[in-house]
């Protein structure tokens, strides 16, 4: 396939079946390869749309900075869009995250602010609302509020699903932002009559959620739960375990994150099956293991492994 | 047998330090009533009128009990119930 450039080739990845993961010819598993895009993952969809967005509203000019929080992936995929287009960005990222994410940030020429580790993303978040008072300037995307995140997958990555999968009975995907679950979903609800719509949350060690009280709490702005069928939190134990199966029973190399959507997925199969349902459930690989190398999550004995990701922002 | 409720860091002043609490009843309102008997003050950090508050997220067996039937969601001996804040993901 051709483009004329990288940023006109995000999007369009294959949806590819599970069959060893299927439980029955009547209740298939498809993964939806998000990895296949230009930075490696699901983020380049938003990113991409959410800077085209403020471009096209007059917010972000030539020469502009854009600021963002991320734990990762929107940092990395914004970073290439803005290096492409010719804006400064900095990302204001938890220490708690793996160190390759970091090497990927600079490598496009991000510059990073570590936000503590306490706290996870909602100290990223805070942060960054402090830093874009301080410099009215710069730009805040905003992933978490940005209304072209949740349009980007309704206008790509839903369309494809339906496209590939017309028989969708079901699309699990992980909880972050909420942008992928309430776009995809959206989508799907107008036009799959009965489709049910998965989110496969992560669930942290303590230091994630150490915040001073509960009123510090924080919903994406963009979360709204009525898109939602069922919403399932998932372990580092589960991820870690489904993302070596997802290797080995089906050669995919993904990273954890998909390890817990693809154990929510396993779940609802399950049900389908005792239930005697027919079922085509689709589920998104975020991105590839290779940025999480390091955690030793492939190689490590699962509760070393286990342990090791305690406190970090694996998802 | 009993139905074990975990607690988040942030609310374990109330359970004297405890990561997990037992407790019993047919449903989550009533688990979270028999909790209060012990650990005076847990309730109304979870509950606000006739539901949860807004950043408590409550999960029976990993399922969030929002999408269940929230304070009414039935819950069983041997079920296991975790409470967790709200937080940013992403």
């Amino acid at each position: 396939m051709r483009y004329d450039s990288l940023l006109d080739s995000v999007g369009r990845t294959p949806l590819v079946g599970l069959p060893r993961l299927s439980p029955s010819p009547d209740v298939r598993l498809w993964a939806k390869l998000e990895d296949r895009n230009p930075t490696g993952s699901v983020k380049d969809r938003p990113a991409l749309a959410m800077v085209e967005r403020a471009e096209a509203d007059g917010t972000l000019k030539p020469g502009m900075t854009i600021l963002e929080p991320t734990s990762g992936n929107t940092g990395i995929a914004l970073a290439m869009a803005a290096k492409l287009k010719g804006y400064r960005i900095v990302c204001v990222m938890p220490e708690n995250t793996s160190p390759e994410r970091a090497q990927l940030l600079r490598m496009w020429g991000a510059e990073i602010s570590f936000s503590p580790a306490a706290g996870g993303s909602n100290e990223a978040v805070r942060v960054a609302k402090l830093m874009a008072a301080e410099h009215p300037d710069w730009v805040m995307l905003y992933q978490y509020g940005n209304p072209g995140n949740a349009l980007s997958h309704y206008e790509t990555t839903g369309p494809e699903l339906l496209e590939d999968l017309p028989e969708i009975t079901h699309f699990v995907a992980g909880l972050g932002t909420t942008g992928t679950l309430m776009g995809v979903g959206r989508f799907l609800r107008e036009r799959v009559p009965g489709v049910e719509i998965v989110a496969a949350e992560p669930r942290y060690g303590e230091l994630v959620y150490g915040l001073r009280n509960l009123d510090e709490g924080f919903v994406p702005e963009l979360y709204d739960a009525s898109v939602l069928t069922t919403r399932f939190s998932v372990g580092p134990r589960d991820a870690l375990r489904r993302t070596r199966e997802l290797l080995t029973s089906e050669g995919i190399f993904a990273g954890i994150s998909t390890g817990a959507i693809l154990h929510a997925a396993m779940g609802v199969a399950k049900r389908c099956l005792k239930e005697g349902r027919r079922a085509d459930i689709a589920l998104i690989v975020c991105d590839g293991g290779w940025k999480y190398l390091s955690t030793g999550a492939y190689d490590m004995d699962l509760d070393e492994a286990e342990d090791a990701l305690e406190g970090q922002l694996w998802a | 047998m009993a139905i074990e409720v975990r607690i988040p860091t942030i609310l374990r002043q109330y359970t004297d330090g405890a990561k997990a609490v037992e407790g019993s009843g047919s449903t989550l309102a009533e688990l979270i009533s028999d909790l209060e008997t012990r650990h005076p003050g847990l309730k109304d950090r979870l509950v606000e009128g006739d539901a949860l508050r807004r950043f408590v997220n409550v999960y029976l067996n990993d399922e969030d009990v929002r999408f269940l039937g929230g304070l009414q969601t039935t819950v069983d001996d041997g079920d296991a119930v975790t409470v967790l804040p709200a937080v940013a993901g992403g």
